[in-house]
């Protein structure tokens, strides 16, 4: 066993556990931060492959975005420290059965399946090539989907606004 | 023993179906939205590893993971913005208190 390959099995323990410590847990806050080490995983997988601009990616918008979003609704709507109530055990068993099977032919499948790794040389990934092809307009660019990415974030970020705005009351 | 792309193919099915497991069991939207994340993450490593493994001299898993994560970023923002409304009109983020809709 080489290094490399301990090293992805420490990551995967690590993110398979807190993953499932932040969907059983019964107190919020703490779920959240497990679903933050889960994403921290994540990031130290990308950086295992190599790919190091995803990774920051990850951590600069799950890690230092979404996750403090959480973290601020949970304590707009929350009392800090309150436990939820135990799920419903009918409920939980049926959705932990069904979850498993679904793992199980999953991974079947998986396990059947050898991939064909080609013999290709891989292309540096670094963030000038990733801009000029995000950007290009010729074949392979994707420029199309950046344009309606920025139209899709302005659209989400309005609607939060006019969403969560509180109307003024109207006095009758 | 040397990891292949079915050992990542596998931790990604099973934080996928970890976050299966608590979006039908969790009731609290706050942690239905965490279990979406868990979902979207696992999709994310599916793009990564694919790309790493199969089309090592294309780019192209690396811009549908990007997409993916804007588009998530977006996702979690709408709907924080609709659990504090639905706090503010309820008292309560518990699905099963929201059934105005309900018959």
């Amino acid at each position: 066993m080489t290094v490399s390959s301990f090293i992805f099995y420490v990551l995967a323990a690590f993110i398979l556990g807190s993953g499932f410590l932040a969907v059983t847990t019964r107190k919020l806050f703490r779920a959240a931060i497990y679903l933050l080490f889960s994403l921290i995983g994540i990031a130290g997988l990308y950086f295992w492959m190599n790919y190091e601009f995803i990774a920051a990616v990850q951590i600069v918008v799950y890690v230092g975005g979404i996750v403090v979003l959480i973290i601020f609704s949970i304590f707009l709507t929350h009392h800090v420290g309150a436990e939820m109530e135990r799920p419903n055990r009918l409920r939980a068993g049926f959705a932990g059965l069904a979850a498993f099977f679904a793992f199980i032919f999953c991974s079947l499948v998986i396990y059947k399946n050898q991939f064909a790794v080609p013999d290709q040389t891989p292309v540096p990934l670094t963030v000038d090539r990733i801009g000029m092809q995000m950007l290009s307009l010729t074949e392979h660019g994707y420029i199309l989907p950046f344009e309606v990415v920025s139209m899709l974030l302005l659209a989400a970020m309005i609607g939060c606004i006019v969403i969560a705005m509180k109307l003024p009351e109207k006095t009758s | 023993m040397e990891v292949t792309l079915n050992h990542i193919l596998f931790l990604s099915t099973a934080l996928f179906f970890i976050g299966v497991y608590g979006f039908l069991t969790r009731r609290n939207v706050i942690t239905m939205l965490m279990a979406i994340e868990l979902l979207l993450n696992s999709v994310n490593i599916n793009f990564i590893a694919f790309n790493k493994y199969l089309y090592a001299d294309k780019l192209d898993g690396v811009f549908f993971t990007l997409f993916l994560i804007a588009i998530a970023a977006a996702e979690a923002a709408v709907a924080i913005a609709i659990i504090i409304n639905i706090y503010r009109n309820y008292k309560s983020i518990d699905v099963d208190d929201v059934d105005t809709l309900k018959w």
